[in-house]
């Protein structure tokens, strides 16, 4: 059997370059990459020396590498699938996972391309407010570390329902769960898909909707084949390249100021360009104030939080509560054996977890100064790429095709980490309609292994090809709300339901229904009448005074240059288009001031779980919550989760 | 063991499990509001004070950046500290009590 899976290993990563070859070739045809494109014109604009011009990655570099990597995974998925033929091989690994595995599977969770890219796109663009959420999610791991990781274990076996449903009534607690898991888990996949579908769209050429296909068609291989054994193990050893490629990166970055980190603040600090990208995109001052030192404001905060509430909310709401409430993390506790190797694969995710945004943070410092930020938005709004383009320079400097093939590494880690993340989305998901629904209440726990890993593996192909149609219809669309929602309803529903069934005798089904419904639809509406949502009024005001100063100055005998004619016209073009509009909600402006709901929808979620507990009280349940107690204690009774 | 049977209720009111649940709970918890507390208090005084985060204390190295730097630590130390603390305290005391109860039969 193993002989076989090597086989297949070395076949397909023989067969990988002779395939890359063939795309490679029409791609090849349309010149350079787009990266390369936009940076040689960004630089002949502005004529830095800093930035080579040529910095083309070679795309057959890039394809080969995806493609091993794919093969590698596909040979994992084949291996673990022989292995997946019980529920608990599919939604558990069997509980066999190790708590150092788990650990970096954990790790890799968080070690995503949104963290990996486009955080450290965000710190190179806006400073010290992007560090911001490299320590959240430090301190979402303190939240799952005392309050999550033991108790869940011990009581849980394949889904949160589970532990819920441990004394609550099974049917509607199971369902109300089922539903907001997989609402949590679908907004999730669809922001990680449509942010994953641009990137692969940027990484190589191929049209967004190609780019989301070959990620969602991954994602069902791996989820539906492998089971949660071949998506712990695409975790780890994305995790593990991660770190790697990162590691090697923060080398070549620290060489690049000669191991100094006093040397390399103060280039930060007195970079040219980043003090003018302070002072004219970020602070919107056209003329220098005298004296003020724009390079040191790049490290203070406020740049991109403006509003302390709302940097509370996302610290509370997201971080503190929200992570500890997505199902997909939490289901990573039932893949080891017992409380002990939970809390270890905490701990040594805590570790990984630091030493990767430490490294993140100096990451983004690094591509500001390295690469300047006007370079990193001129490729990407949103600065995904500061990171990429840092590593081509850097590894160009060593020797051209070392840069090519690093930068082809990192990608297809970024690559592979999406894929990693996405196929754990998928099984939580999974897990809600095969397990919670179809077998616990549809069929009243009556089902055989065959037909429970059969339910598993439909709702699992359900989810994702649902997912994938949503994503692709979500190209022009900001999903980047969805995940602020997604953590809100967790922390506002899902932590507050887990946590007082665990801790709090007096909980009930009524307060567990209760509690998730209204953390859900609290949350969604705060969302759509927050400033997440478009208002065309205010596009259309915005606008408008561009329009008057232009033509203002036209009025004044000026005559407008070429690009102030045509941003004229835009602008009149937006005004129009927008100034009846109304929001989504119908709304002129937001009703909501703050883009995090978390600081006002968690305390109603918390407060409507007392509230409905008390106000229906259930005898039985609160008798049971001594075997629960001392279970999600002790760890006893745990042997008959695991082996069943 | 038959699960039925257990006296769950008997369990909780052992002494044993009792000071285990205590201990437990006033470390975990008193850890999880500690860390609460300093992660919003240093959330709020970046928005609020500024000025003092850009106070430069290593050449241009700045508060704001060793705070940042300072905040990895004390998770590490966090996640050490429960470590080595559930190793000594609650894992030997969790064994203690599952072996008092299996040598008295689980429903003594």
């Amino acid at each position: 059997m193993k002989g076989r899976f090597v086989i297949l290993a070395v076949i397909l990563a023989l067969l990988a370059p002779s395939i890359a070859l063939l795309p490679a070739q029409a791609l090849a045809a349309g010149s350079d990459s787009y990266i390369a494109q936009a940076v040689v014109a960004q630089t002949a604009k502005s004529a830095a020396p800093a930035v080579p011009a040529k910095i083309a990655a070679d795309k057959r570099i890039t394809i080969t590498m995806f493609c091993i990597f794919i093969a590698i995974t596909l040979g994992i998925v084949y291996w673990a699938s022989k292995r997946t033929t019980s529920t608990g091989a599919f939604y558990a690994a069997s509980s066999s996972i190790t708590g150092v595995q788990n650990g970096w599977a954990m790790a890799g969770d968080f070690m995503s391309a949104a963290s990996f890219l486009g955080v450290s796109g965000l710190i190179s663009l806006f400073g010290w407010d992007g560090m911001m959420y490299c320590i959240g999610t430090s301190f979402a791991y303190v939240t799952l570390l005392l309050i999550m990781a033991e108790p869940c274990r011990n009581v849980g076996k394949y889904t949160v329902g589970d532990i819920l449903s441990f004394r609550a009534k099974p049917a509607p607690v199971r369902a109300t769960m089922a539903l907001a898991a997989v609402l949590l888990s679908i907004m999730y996949l669809i922001v990680q898909m449509v942010g994953g579908g641009k990137l692969i769209e940027l990484l190589l050429g191929v049209p967004y909707t190609w780019s989301v296909i070959l990620v969602g068609v991954l994602m069902l291989i791996y989820a539906v084949a492998g089971g949660m054994l071949a998506t712990t193990w695409v975790q780890i050893i994305k995790a593990g390249l991660l770190m790697g490629g990162g590691f090697l990166l923060f080398i070549l970055m620290a060489a690049h100021f000669g191991f100094n980190p006093l040397r390399f603040f103060s280039e930060v600090v007195s970079s040219p360009k980043i003090q003018s990208w302070v002072q004219i995109a970020l602070l919107k001052q056209p003329v220098a104030q005298p004296g003020f030192e724009y390079g040191r404001r790049f490290l203070e905060p406020g740049l991109l939080q403006t509003n302390v509430w709302d940097q509370v909310s996302l610290g509370i709401g997201s971080f503190l509560l929200g992570v500890a409430g997505m199902p997909h993390i939490l289901m990573r506790f039932f893949t080891v054996p017992d409380a002990k190797a939970a809390r270890k694969s905490i701990v040594v995710a805590m570790i990984l977890i630091g030493l990767f945004f430490v490294m993140v943070t100096l990451f983004g410092l690094g591509a500001a100064v390295i690469v300047s930020p006007q370079a990193i938005v001129a490729v990407d709004k949103g600065g995904n790429m500061a990171n990429l383009l840092m590593a081509e320079l850097l590894g160009a400097n060593v020797s051209p095709l070392f840069g090519d093939i690093f930068f082809a590494f990192l990608c297809s880690v970024a690559f592979a980490t999406i894929l990693a993340v996405v196929a754990g989305l998928v099984l939580a998901a999974a897990g809600a309609i095969g397990h919670d629904i179809w077998i616990s209440i549809i069929r009243k726990g009556k089902a055989t292994q065959r037909e429970q890993v059969m339910a598993a593996r439909i709702a699992a192909l359900i989810v994702g090809v649902v997912a994938i149609l949503i994503s692709l219809m979500s190209q022009n669309i900001n999903v980047a709300h969805l995940a602020t929602l997604a953590f809100a309803i967790a922390a506002s529903g899902v932590v507050p339901a887990v946590v007082f069934s665990l801790f709090w005798r007096k909980m009930t089904t009524a307060g567990i229904c209760a509690t998730l419904l209204v953390g859900t639809v609290v949350s969604l509406v705060l969302v759509l009448v927050s400033p997440n949502m478009t208002y065309p009024k205010i596009v259309a005001q915005g606008a408008q005074t561009q329009i008057t100063s232009l033509e203002k100055k036209q009025a004044a005998g000026q005559t407008l240059t070429e690009k102030e004619t045509g941003d004229l016209a835009k602008a009149k073009q937006v005004y129009e288009a927008n100034k009846d509009g109304k929001s989504i909600m119908g709304l002129d402006r937001p009703w909501f001031p703050l883009r995090n709901p978390g600081i006002v929808s968690a305390p109603i979620g918390w407060l409507v779980a007392i509230i409905f507990s008390l106000l229906f009280p259930n005898k039985r349940e609160e008798e049971k919550f001594d075997e629960m107690y001392v279970r999600q204690t002790t760890g006893m009774g745990i042997d008959e989760l695991i082996k069943t | 063991m038959e699960q039925n049977s257990t006296d769950w209720s008997k369990i909780a009111r052992n002494p044993k499990f009792k000071e285990l649940r205590r201990r437990k709970e006033k470390f975990l918890f008193g850890w999880w509001i500690i860390s609460a507390v300093i992660f919003v208090i240093f959330l709020v005084v970046a928005n609020l004070g500024r000025k003092v985060y850009g106070w430069c204390v290593i050449g241009d190295i700045n508060l704001g950046y060793l705070l940042v730097l300072a905040l990895f630590v004390y998770c590490w130390f966090i996640a050490g500290y429960y470590a080595s603390w559930a190793n000594r305290f609650s894992d030997k005391m969790t064994a203690d009590l599952v072996e008092d109860l299996k040598e008295g039969g689980i429903n003594k």
